[in-house]
């Protein structure tokens, strides 16, 4: 458990003051991946950043698992650190040594044994999906293969928690998606803590169970990701939501649907982090006599299942049993548009 | 006929003096390679976003460095000769011209060593700290190694300076290439001995440059 009271961090030159986190409260879980979003400037760097001292807080305390972060001396915060791993947007690999041995940095720090050093670097080349790069420098490698070597060296000395500044965004979607994959998984393997930064929010629908939305150094919306996709109560979390949902334009046209599709029902269905109604629509199809047309809709997948909205035309024989299905059988939340009867 | 042109020449003082170059050449640049080292890193460490951030002390630290560099070398070993005398127990000689070497050369490489810590990305250096690893290790695994490259090739350009430095202290008795030149060249009206000594010194000059290159295209991996 990671608990965050208070946190705030005021830069200070010569004439202005930049408040970039104020008295922000949090709490994470264990083996959560937490997300955090907000749009350039909001404070969620400096954050991140505050949460292993990298910048140190001009107030508020952290505590990760009852351990105060805040109070520790120089020679306690390193120790500290081995246990919290990070990851980073430009990677910061040292471009003098190889793969291997930028994953053995960090069990250098912590004075690992040769042996057990060079079974570890293993094991992780391994995890990573890196093996037979070994040997190359970060100069051969791609985005991708660096920040997969960033999340081995992160991981090295197995922490408990792991921050990830913006790890995506300096990478293509398809990369992006293939390191989202890697990071569930080693929280899935591992119960790793993950604490996620980003400003696209489709990297948190993809692989986070809870969110902070910052805007100008405070935390003004969070909760779980599913909670917060169908009801942002923020302004700027709404435009969040709209970067992967769209916009809701779309239902100015349902009135030509209606129009056109005269026949049978025209139905709404809301997927709601649904996981075990996902094939609703072939299992109509399948077991009763109906025919589905899908006039519109956009589903996507969060880690609580899929979410969305599908407009249907049902029509067929047995339509009223294929109704009573859906809303008696199915998880799945129904709004008829348009009765034909 | 080539033994008519060069017929004062003796060989072995020749051969002598090329060594005393190489000797003072090479052990002033050790010693310049870890005392720029050494001023580089309190440059950079002390500067204003370093891990030993002290305004006072950059100051003093940068001061000395400025002084030093600019004072002109054949001045430099006239200022030190008490010094020098106190430390080899003599003013004549190569090991006499290594104080005054070293501390001629050290500041100039000093400042290149900064500039090419300078260069080191700071992700790097901030995710080392994010590890937990000391400043110690810091300056030993990431800093200089990081900065390697650079390093050579600074000490490279540094030790084409020495060994204009070793001739210039030649000439008022450090022995070497420029003692030779100097004393037997130019003194006798033999200037068969200056023209050798003056090709000998640039292809010490070269030797030092190529293997200064093949080090640095070597170490660098960007
Ligand atoms: N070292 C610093 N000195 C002074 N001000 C700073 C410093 N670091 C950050 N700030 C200020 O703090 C605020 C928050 O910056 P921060 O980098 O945390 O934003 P961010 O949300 O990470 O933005 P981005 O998405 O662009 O990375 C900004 O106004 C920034 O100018
Ligand atoms: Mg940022």
């Amino acid at each position: 458990m990671i608990s965050i009271e208070g946190l705030s961090k005021v830069f200070t030159s010569n004439k202005s003051s930049v408040t970039a986190v104020e008295n922000l409260d949090l709490n994470i879980n264990d083996g959560d991946i937490f997300g955090v979003i907000g749009y350039s400037g909001a404070g969620k760097s400096t954050f991140v950043r505050l949460l292993n001292r990298l910048e140190e807080p001009t107030g508020g305390s952290i505590k990760i698992n009852n351990e105060d972060i805040t109070a520790m001396t120089a020679r306690q915060l390193r120790i500290a650190r081995q246990d919290i791993g990070m990851i980073f947007q430009h990677f910061n690999l040292l471009w003098s040594r190889t793969v291997e041995d930028n994953i053995a940095f960090p069990l250098e720090i912590a004075g690992v044994a040769k042996m057990d050093k060079q079974k570890r670097v293993q094991e992780l080349i391994d995890l990573v999906g890196l093996s037979g790069k070994e040997k190359a420098y970060p100069s051969q490698l791609s985005g991708g293969q660096k920040q997969r070597v960033g999340i081995a060296r992160a991981l090295a000395n197995n922490p408990k928690v792991l921050l990830c500044d913006e790890a995506t965004s300096a990478l293509d979607p398809e990369t992006t998606n293939s390191i989202l994959d890697l990071l569930v998984d080693i929280n899935k393997q591992f119960g790793l803590t993950i604490i996620l930064i980003t400003h696209e929010m489709h990297v948190i629908r993809k692989i986070c169970n809870h969110v902070a939305v910052m805007e100008s150094g405070k935390v003004v919306e969070q909760g779980e990701v599913m909670d917060v996709f169908l009801h942002p109560r923020q302004h700027v979390t709404k435009k969040f939501v709209e970067q992967v949902m769209g916009n809701g334009e779309e239902d100015e046209n349902i009135h030509g649907l209606t129009e056109v599709y005269t026949e049978g029902e025209i139905i709404r269905l809301h997927f709601i982090g649904e996981t075990t109604n996902q094939a609703l629509i072939s299992q109509l199809a399948k077991n009763y006599e109906v025919e589905i047309n899908i006039l519109q809709g956009k589903i996507t997948q969060t880690q609580a299942g899929a979410y969305g909205t599908l407009i249907v035309q049902i029509a067929g024989n047995e339509l009223d049993e294929a109704v009573r299905f859906i809303k008696e059988k199915s998880s799945v939340e129904m709004e008829v548009i348009q009765d034909a009867k | 006929m080539l033994n008519d042109l060069f017929q004062s020449i003796k060989i072995e003082d020749l051969i002598e003096a090329t060594k005393e170059t190489f000797y003072m050449t090479i052990t002033a640049l050790i010693g310049t390679f870890i005392l720029g080292i050494i001023l580089g890193l309190l440059l950079f460490l002390t500067s204003k976003d370093g891990i030993w951030k002290n305004k006072s002390f950059h100051f003093v630290v940068s001061a000395v460095v400025n002084v030093f560099r600019a004072i002109p070398f054949i001045i430099l070993i006239f200022l030190l000769f008490p010094f020098t005398n106190f430390l080899i127990g003599t003013i004549r000689g190569p090991e006499a011209a290594l104080p005054a070497l070293i501390i001629g050369s050290a500041p100039f490489y000093g400042r290149l060593v900064e500039i090419a810590l300078r260069e080191v990305d700071r992700g790097v250096v901030e995710a080392a700290k994010a590890m937990g690893a000391k400043t110690r290790t810091i300056i030993f695994k990431v800093l200089l190694p990081e900065s390697m490259p650079a390093l050579i090739s600074g000490i490279t350009v540094t030790a084409i300076a020495l060994i204009g430095y070793t001739a210039m202290a030649g000439a008022i008795g450090a022995g070497g290439l420029g003692s030779y030149a100097y004393y037997s060249g130019f003194m006798r009206r033999d200037f068969d001995i200056v023209f050798l000594c003056t090709v000998l010194i640039v292809i010490i000059v070269f030797i030092f440059q190529f293997i200064g290159d093949i080090i640095a295209t070597k170490l660098d991996k960007r």
